[in-house]
């Protein structure tokens, strides 16, 4: 069974305020050392994908920069491996993504030329770890036309999210999108897998009548006249980009062992950018406790209760509690951050004090305050 | 054309490792927290900007294989050069193992002939350092020299386990003596050698067909040399350790812990690159105390630390207490443990309520000249069980499981082995 992968990331995530203002949301750091669109990335791959396409528009730089060649996720082959999928300039047209439908339709080419049989469409957003094959074997053995990855909407704001409603077969038989009034009892969550040639037949009856949304204007529309199917996921899934609390949570979720071990067990790895630096160390007057941290910190002050990516330095007499602290950031002697969030590079200075209240407090890359 | 080829030697088992070099070769020790001892050599080829470099394996030489790959971890997966490795080979005339340094070089004469280069580096897989081959080729080229010996200034007691030499004003040579008894000089051949290729090629060639000699850099090449030949000794200040004890393994690891190491992992203009598995970063539990200590990632640390190296994937359990102690890659330690001055190796899984390096330090009594330190240490894949006691200078083997063997104790001084308590 050959898939093509396609991931949406080229949204910018408004919500994430300044986090995003010169990074799409895809690549956002995650958990200490991974970026949000890692986790889709290392999804695919481990279900035998070996040609998938990233669709970028808000600020790619950064994206492109993690990615590369796609060498850490097995994507750079001679054949297939990792497309970039940029707006672009044509002779017919200069036109920016103006839906998922419409990114997808004006890459075409990539759907059309493969050998691949199926498409599966996921999100540079999601933090979840699944293993895809039992929904592709779903997916024949229901002889869907399209299967929708769900997951019960308890513990999640149905008014955020698509949700839907199944029968006794699991076909959606309802499908709004952030609904507060009726919402399903099941949320979408964005992945979607079904026949290239169905998908294709599907966006050039579509999108060339002016509907760019994958979700809106095709599957919804379609809901009677397509056998559509839900297939329930059970396991831990956060958007990051739904706000700035949220986005903290989920890196703050990392510190419950139970969440860590099933977002990054040892058979379904998830796959990022190697850096190769040299072991945290915790000198004699560090101590770090509830925390995560990854390669490259030197510890000499406190951390409780928060996430610290590469490279951070905390030096002595330094207090960080309840923060996401993100790479090469440097939190000097005696410096107190509670209820933080530090973009990359950040220099707290000494003596300094800082806390968050209702919402965490944001400092933008190299930012010295 | 390659102005210069670096060579590695990495054949050798370094028998004073005890149960660490019994299945896998010196240079693929694990180290520092994530490391393997050659990734040191490796990462100053690369960051000296070397980049043809063959690797001479022998002994052992499948996790050294296995880490090496293509090198494409170290940047040296290059359509011109790049990293090979160099294993002894069969013949139609002949087909023998590498019988001494020199030889294992001899025998790959046609590899290096093929980058047709200025210059050889001899390294060593061995050592852990850091440093900058250009310096000492620039120094090479300065001197017009026909091979250059880089050499450290160490104690004149510990001189007599080095090649030691004795120069004169202007750094040439005039005596080269491997392991003397009364060493006059405090200057001790680090084993790194740069030689003017035809030079070396001729020299090898004639030592290949010399009944009498060992073949070996130190014992028959440099001494003969130095008589004959324009041979200059480069003096490197810097951090360089042979780590072939379990003494210096032990100690040049727990170094890294203290502050303002002499070997600076954290540089980043000299970083040490080297293959680790993708894992999570380190996780610290609510009741988790860990001082002067590595903790790589992976690891799940809810007991104590103090003072130790942590590999990739270790967990530590809750009201455990590991001090200065090595611990390697994916060992799992139960609760309420207390390990001191231990080396354990991969994977071996401890249970709870253990105790290891306790009592009495006392030699060890089969190998004195190994387990001498008061260091006990575990070789991999060992499955140690609950309520185990490990004394002091005791040593077990790789892949054995306590459990099944029914062994509670190894007394101070004492090895477990496949056979029983010796």
């Amino acid at each position: 069974m050959k898939v093509l992968g396609l991931i949406l990331a080229g949204q910018k995530g408004e919500n994430l305020g300044k986090l995003t203002n010169r990074r799409a949301s895809a690549a956002m750091p995650v958990a200490g050392k991974y970026r949000a669109i890692d986790f889709t990335l290392s999804n695919m791959v481990r279900a035998g994908i070996r040609k998938v396409g990233v669709l970028t528009q808000y600020n790619p730089r950064s994206l492109m920069d993690h990615l590369g060649s796609g060498r850490e996720w097995d994507l750079d082959r001679k054949n297939g491996g990792l497309y970039i999928l940029q707006p672009y300039v044509s002779e017919t047209s200069q036109l920016w993504y103006r839906g998922t439908a419409d990114a997808i339709h004006q890459n075409i080419t990539v759907l059309r030329r493969g050998e691949e049989d199926y498409v599966l469409i996921g999100s540079g957003d999601h933090i979840y770890n699944i293993d895809f094959t039992p929904l592709f074997k779903y997916h024949l053995a229901t002889a869907a036309d399209i299967t929708i990855l769900t997951k019960s909407s308890a513990g999640y704001d149905p008014a955020m999210y698509g949700t839907v409603k199944v029968n006794e077969n699991n076909r959606i038989t309802y499908f709004v999108e952030k609904d507060k009034e009726n919402p399903g009892d099941m949320i979408n969550l964005g992945v979607y897998f079904m026949n290239k040639k169905l998908m294709m037949d599907i966006l050039y009856s579509t999108v060339p009548n002016g509907k760019y949304d994958l979700v809106k204007d095709i599957i919804i529309p379609n809901i009677n006249s397509l056998n559509i199917m839900s297939y329930e996921f059970s396991g831990y899934w956060r958007n990051i980009k739904k706000s700035l609390i949220e986005y903290k949570k989920v890196n703050m979720d990392m510190l419950n062992p139970d969440i860590l071990n099933e977002l990054f067990p040892p058979q379904r790895k998830i796959y990022t950018k190697l850096k190769d630096l040299a072991p945290p160390k915790i000198t004699s007057t560090g101590s770090v406790t509830s925390s995560i941290i990854a390669d490259g910190c030197i510890i000499s002050g406190r951390v409780t209760n928060s996430v610290l990516f590469r490279n951070v330095n905390v030096k002595a007499g330094a207090y960080v509690e309840d923060s996401v602290i993100m790479e090469g950031s440097v939190i000097e002697e005696g410096a107190k951050l509670v209820n933080c969030i530090l973009d990359k590079n950040v220099t707290i200075r000494s003596e300094k004090s800082y806390i968050g209240y209702e919402e965490p407090l944001v400092f933008e890359k190299w930012q010295v305050v | 054309m390659n102005e210069i080829v670096a060579m590695i030697l990495a054949g050798g088992q370094g028998t004073r490792l005890g149960v660490l070099t019994e299945n896998v070769v010196k240079p693929a020790v694990p180290f520092g927290g994530k490391y393997r001892i050659i990734d040191f050599t490796l990462s100053n080829c690369v960051n000296s900007s070397i980049y043809t470099v063959g690797v001479l394996t022998q002994y052992r030489p499948r996790v050294l294989s296995t880490h090496l790959g293509v090198g494409r971890d170290w940047d040296m997966d290059r359509k011109n050069g790049g990293l090979f490795i160099l294993s002894p080979y069969a013949a139609s005339t002949e087909g023998e193992w590498y019988k001494g340094t020199a030889h294992a070089v001899a025998q790959n004469i046609d590899f290096i002939d093929q980058f047709s280069p200025k210059y050889v580096l001899i390294l060593s897989g061995d050592h852990v350092y850091s440093m900058d081959y250009n310096e000492m080729l620039d120094f090479h080229i300065s001197k017009n020299a026909d091979a250059t010996i880089s050499c450290i200034r160490v104690p004149l007691s510990e001189a007599h386990r080095f090649g030691t030499v004795i120069t004169d004003n202007i750094s040439k040579v005039k005596e080269f003596e491997e392991k003397p008894k009364n060493p006059r000089s405090q200057l001790a051949s680090m084993g790194i050698y740069i030689f003017n290729w035809p030079l070396l090629r001729e020299i090898l060639i004639k030592d290949s067909t010399d009944e009498s000699s060992s073949h070996d850099f130190g014992k028959d090449i440099m001494p003969n040399l130095v008589s004959q030949r324009a041979i200059y000794a480069y003096e490197f200040e810097g951090y360089w350790r042979d780590v072939g004890t379990i003494d210096a393994f032990w100690e040049a690891n727990i170094d890294l812990t203290r502050s303002m190491p002499a070997l600076n992992l954290y540089d980043p203009n000299w970083r040490f690159y080297t293959h680790s598995a993708e894992m999570p970063p380190a996780f610290f539990g609510p009741n988790a105390k860990i001082l002067n200590s590595l903790t790589s990632e992976g690891c799940i640390v809810n007991g104590t630390a103090e003072s130790s190296v942590l590999f990739q994937g270790v967990t530590l359990g809750r009201g455990s207490y590991v001090k200065n102690s090595v611990i390697m890659t994916n060992v799992k330690i139960g609760e309420n443990c207390f390990i001191e001055n231990a080396i354990i190796s991969e994977n071996v899984v401890i249970g709870n309520d253990c105790q290891i390096g306790i009592g009495e330090n006392v030699p060890n009594e089969r190998y004195p000249n190994i387990y001498n330190s008061g260091i006990s240490v575990i070789g991999e894949c060992v499955i140690v069980g609950n309520n185990v006691k490990i004394g002091k200078n005791a040593s077990i083997g790789n892949f054995l499981n306590m459990v099944e063997m029914n062994v509670k104790e190894v007394p101070g001084g004492k090895n477990l082995r496949a056979d029983g308590l010796a």
